[in-house]
């Protein structure tokens, strides 16, 4: 059995060469309690002009990390959103500098549950304070001063990360000259906040769990973080678009096998989902950020609500939302526009029609990309010096 | 920019808050923001005409106005513009209702039903008119309410809505209509321009 110490050393040796800022000042977490000294990791694409004008600050999701396009050097896969960033798509990183951090309680690097608690010389597991996604943002703030980025040309992410822009444009009006929130909401539904649960249930009821304590026996529930990602596909697609994705198409067989296998391809596609899943994620991570998201209530921080959250934006908003996702609806994204409208703010609105669900922000979505392109160059116009 | 634009446009003062319903490829919008620096927003149904607006950097909402109108805030803008579309609407009395809420003022323009050519057209040949201004025929036309400058003069004295100015347009000519020359303005303008609220 490797000691302790060769385990750590094997985890973090995949995280060196992966670009990291310490930050030093003291941040005060939504829960009360400080983190300081902590690392961010990040990731850049294209250049920073001499102007310092062609910034554009990137949101990640959930289970995204700050590999926004190119190869992933952890997962050696393509990153997250290269469908959208990279050179002359829609995100043109010829053109734009693009900078992405992983989340604080996340594990690409940044500060998580699986970090080393310096009080025990243990990972924090369950020790690691609950976060939300006012700490996130204002952790990356400093990312933003160490890159020497006084002003971004724009700032974007879809699900959790236009949660985090929300946030973002809420606490720094001024540090955005425009903002694309996708397929997001300014607080939490009692469905996506059921959804979550589901996914904590099924990790913490998994008994290689163990209160969160497994990374020091040097394991992962794996069989609950796979039924915890299962269920995210679920809501990521849409009915119709998984009825024509699968059907009752059977997995590589002609007839039912009178067992519990896999008969279905759509069982097929969720168990290789979820498994392929274990290998680059960390289960307590998972918790931490799904209740970050769950405890995401904009309006809450405001006390004239939303409307109040967006008073004196001179930042120029863009929002989309997807015809078939159920995640966060349209109607979702349209009360962020109402709020935004409400306030006087320059918003943007366009629905993009599509089966493909809430996914929809990932994929080759040419109304969507064509959208996204049109509006960022335009900013650009605007804003450059 | 078509004459209508131009009317419109020169009604509207510098430096205000426009809001424009229906505002197409956001040339109106374009034209006000950059030459009468007035702070624009567009309200529009068409996918591609969205597109279009966000691709000139114009602020654009997806959206049905005889739905949608309702998130503006009252009194939220100086002026609302509604271009032509009054008589596409299922409820035009409530939209317009709607666009006085959010308008201080509201700039209405409307096809006008009263034009000599269609009159004599129908008159003549007994058919429903189609002209330039209104290109569809009687099954596919959008214009559910046909109106002329006439009938929107009444409406509005009916619904107690002042009506501020009054210009109708045919081709380059433009002129003022007042209940004076009603009758005569209503015979020759293709398009009569309201500001009113």
């Amino acid at each position: 059995m490797p000691s302790l110490a060769g385990l750590f050393f094997w985890m973090n040796s995949k995280f060196e060469n992966i670009k990291k800022i310490e930050v030093s000042k003291p941040l005060k977490l939504d829960c009360g309690k400080t983190i300081n000294n902590f690392p961010l990791a990040y990731e850049t694409y294209g250049k920073l002009n001499s102007n310092k004008d062609n910034a554009i600050l990137v949101f990640h999701a959930l289970t995204g990390d700050q590999f926004v396009t190119g190869t992933n050097p952890i997962t050696k896969k393509e990153g997250w959103w290269a469908t959208a960033v990279g050179p002359e798509k829609a995100i043109d990183t010829n053109k734009y500098f693009v900078i992405c951090a992983n989340v604080i309680g996340g594990c690409m690097g940044s500060l998580g549950p699986k970090n080393i608690n310096p009080k025990t010389n243990q990972p924090y597991g369950l020790d690691f304070p609950v976060i939300t996604i006012r700490d996130m943002i204002r952790a990356q703030a400093s990312l933003l001063d160490y890159l020497g980025v006084s002003k971004l040309l724009c700032a974007t992410g879809g699900s959790m990360g236009g949660m985090q822009l929300l946030q973002f444009c809420a606490t720094f009006p001024e540090k955005t000259f425009s903002a694309i929130p996708i397929a997001c909401s300014a607080s939490h539904s009692a469905q996506n906040i059921a959804l979550n649960e589901l996914a904590r249930q099924a990790i913490m009821a998994d008994p290689v769990w163990d209160n969160g304590k497994y990374l020091s026996k040097n394991v992962q529930p794996k069989n609950g973080l796979a039924v915890a990602r299962m269920v995210g596909h679920i809501s990521y697609l849409s009915e119709k678009g998984m009825q024509e994705k699968f059907g009752r198409k059977l997995q590589e067989k002609a007839d039912y096998e009178f067992s519990f296998n896999a008969d279905f391809q759509v069982e097929s596609y969720l168990r290789h989902q979820g498994y392929t899943f274990v290998d680059r994620f960390d289960a307590n991570s998972i918790l931490y950020i799904t209740r970050a998201m769950d405890y995401f209530d904009l309006s809450k921080q405001f006390t004239g609500g939303l409307v109040e959250a967006f008073k004196n934006q001179k930042t120029r908003f863009l929002v989309m939302s997807f015809s078939s996702d159920w995640l966060y609806t349209t109607k979702e994204n349209k009360d962020i526009v109402i709020a935004l409208n409400s306030s006087g703010a320059d918003v943007s609105y366009s629905e993009i029609i599509t089966d493909k669900g809430h996914d929809s922000f990932l994929l080759n979505e040419p109304e969507f990309l064509k959208t996204l392109k049109g509006f960022l160059d335009s900013m650009y116009e605007k804003f450059k010096k | 920019m078509k004459k209508e634009f131009k009317v419109i446009a020169d009604l509207l003062p510098n430096n205000t808050r426009v809001l424009d319903v229906g505002c197409g490829d956001g040339s109106l919008m374009d034209f006000l923001q950059k030459e009468k620096n007035i702070e624009v927003r567009g309200l529009e149904l068409n996918k591609d005409n969205v597109q279009k607006c966000i691709n000139k950097g114009l602020p654009v909402i997806q959206g049905d106005a005889e739905t949608e109108l309702h998130q503006f805030p009252e009194q939220s803008f100086d002026y609302v513009v509604l271009s032509q579309t009054l008589q596409a609407f299922y409820d035009p009395d409530k939209v317009l209702k709607e666009l006085l809420r959010i308008g201080k003022s509201v700039i209405v323009s409307i096809p006008n039903f009263g034009y000599w050519k269609i009159r004599t057209k129908l008159l003549i040949s007994g058919k429903m008119p189609v002209t330039k201004t209104l290109p569809n025929t009687w099954y596919n036309t959008p214009n559910l309410h046909m109106c002329s400058i006439k009938d929107l003069f009444s409406f509005c004295d009916e619904k107690n809505i002042e009506i501020k100015k009054v210009i109708g347009v045919n081709e380059d000519k433009i002129s003022l209509i007042k209940k004076s020359n009603l009758e005569i303005k209503n015979f020759f303008s293709k398009v009569g321009i309201f500001l009113i609220g």
